[in-house]
């Protein structure tokens, strides 16, 4: 398929003996907006790290060659506890480059370790995120949740991905940082037609922003556009009975 | 200033500073007690290099290798966190250690003592606490990010297992070195209190790192000379003088 950024075939991951995803396929295609639905313990967030390439899996995940990923993580809760300001945070960006070679690169499902010589300059992300360069200096821990989300989106800007990947962007965040998280993101798919992947338990955003979803737990119960996504079907996934898969061992 | 208090003010400044430095990290990965912890897996090995003649550190590098292995392996058989794995190994170790090591060493094994650093001992001490500070130095930002959160260090492209193994590996060095100065009781309060202080009066990274480095460096130079003084043992004087820097900079703190 032309402009397919994304490809998954049969895609099964098992973490320390139990299954978590089974049999996904599904396909991505160039700035599409594919939120992700479940309930919780679906599997969202695991399947989010197995297409980052960090979990083991079995199946098929083919990216677009030479496609870059950026990841914004759902909440770094660890973070408040080391001093550092936001100008040191964003350095930690690309300290890993020199020990990955072409090979792991092209492992990891490629891009999702920039070089330094594309990073883009510090002022004009701050602009896409809509802060001010006076936050470099600031404390992260110091941040409001909804600040500290907007930084998230930028580190994760600064290996200039053409993929964005977002666990829960709103979630933990106040009303009004919300609305402006959420604009934020509405913001960077208008002006850089960034192809998103986005878990989130907030079906407003679903309506307004996606083209696709996939309802999820632990199968793919549904994969539609947002309109499609009746009540019946979310009742189906989150409030219905939830089948137990049994897993075997051999 | 007579040249074996000499010896043993280098020795001091050297793996303090290290300490410190090591500390700061340790701080970020609540890891703090560690130290502490590892400082008593070393006893036993201390009180046989005390009986046999040889180097403590060695001694004590051996059963913290030997210890850290051990943590490992059970963190592989249980799902018991590596807290209660490391209290598990760390009062066996400490029995062991008050078993098999006669009650003289067994009082310098516990209390270190800096008036008997060699001119070898002093060599080693210079040049293993700047080993560990470059390895240190270099994992540091890598570690920070997987302290922050391990996916996104992963996806990063760290590999954060290795990371891992290099930061404990120097952990059990520094431990090693530090139970010298300090003895093994004492050992954790070189890495955490630096660390404490530091954060206490710093507002980023660069200012926290360095100063738990420069703060460690402070606590020995100024413990060390305050043993010259008093003669009373050195180890606790190092401490309560780290201690005091702590209270002081609770009044500046940020």
């Amino acid at each position: 398929m032309e402009n397919s950024i994304l490809k998954v075939e049969n895609l099964n991951v098992e973490l320390d003996g139990e299954k978590i995803l089974e049999n996904l396929s599904f396909e991505v295609r160039g700035g599409e907006v594919l939120t992700i639905l479940g309930p919780n313990g679906a599997g969202k967030t695991v399947l989010l790290k197995t297409l980052l390439g960090i979990l083991p899996y079995e199946g098929e995940i083919k990216w677009a060659p030479g496609i870059k990923i950026g990841y914004v993580p759902q909440r770094l809760p660890f973070i408040k506890d080391i001093p550092m300001s936001v100008e040191e945070f964003f350095q930690l960006k690309n300290v890993s480059e020199k020990e990955i070679n072409p090979s792991t690169r092209a492992e990891l499902g490629a891009g999702l370790v920039p070089h330094r010589n594309e990073v883009s300059g510090a002022g004009e992300i701050l602009k896409s995120i809509g802060l001010g360069k006076e936050i470099l200096k600031r404390k992260i821990g110091e941040l409001s949740s909804g600040q500290f989300q907007r930084i998230l989106v930028g580190w994760a800007l600064v290996s200039n991905p053409r993929v964005l990947l977002f666990d829960e962007p709103l979630a933990g965040i106040d009303i009004s940082g919300q609305e402006s998280v959420y604009n934020l993101l509405e913001k960077l798919k208008r002006e850089k037609n960034f192809t998103i992947l986005l878990v989130t338990h907030d079906l407003s955003i679903v309506y307004k922003f996606a083209t696709n979803c996939l309802c999820l737990n632990k199968k793919i119960l549904c994969y539609s556009t947002p309109k499609e996504l009746t009540t019946e079907r979310l009742s189906q996934l989150y409030g219905g009975k939830i089948k137990f898969y049994e897993h075997k061992h051999e | 200033m007579n040249s074996q208090f000499f010896l043993s003010l280098i020795s001091g400044i050297f793996i303090g500073g290290v300490a410190g430095y090591l500390g700061s990290l340790m701080l970020t990965k609540r890891m703090a007690l560690v130290g502490d912890a590892l400082g008593h897996v070393a006893l036993p090995g201390m009180g046989l290099a005390l009986l046999f003649g040889f180097n403590v550190s060695i001694g004590a590098f051996l059963f913290l290798l030997l210890g850290i292995f051990l943590i490992w392996l059970f963190e592989i058989k249980t799902s018991l966190p590596m807290e209660a794995l490391v209290g598990i190994v760390f009062v066996a170790s400490l029995a062991i250690g008050f078993l098999i090591v006669p009650e003289p060493e067994l009082l310098e094994a516990l209390l270190g003592d800096i008036s008997k650093v060699s001119f070898e001992m002093a060599i080693t001490s210079v040049i293993f606490s700047l080993l560990i500070f470059f390895v240190i130095k270099r994992i540091y930002p890598k570690m920070i990010l997987t302290n922050i959160s391990e996916d996104l260090a992963k996806s990063e492209g760290i590999k954060v297992k290795k990371e891992n193994f290099i930061y404990l590996l120097s952990i059990a060095a520094m431990v090693a070195l530090g139970v010298k100065i300090v003895g093994s009781l004492l050992v954790g309060a070189l890495v955490i209190i630096p660390a404490a202080t530091a954060r206490n009066l710093s507002k980023n990274l660069k200012g926290y790192s360095l100063g738990s480095l420069v703060l460690g460096i402070l606590s020995c130079l100024f413990g060390s000379l305050l043993f010259k003084i008093t003669h009373l043992p050195a180890g606790p004087l190092i401490i309560l003088t780290s201690t005091l820097l702590f209270l002081i900079s609770l009044i500046f703190k940020r």
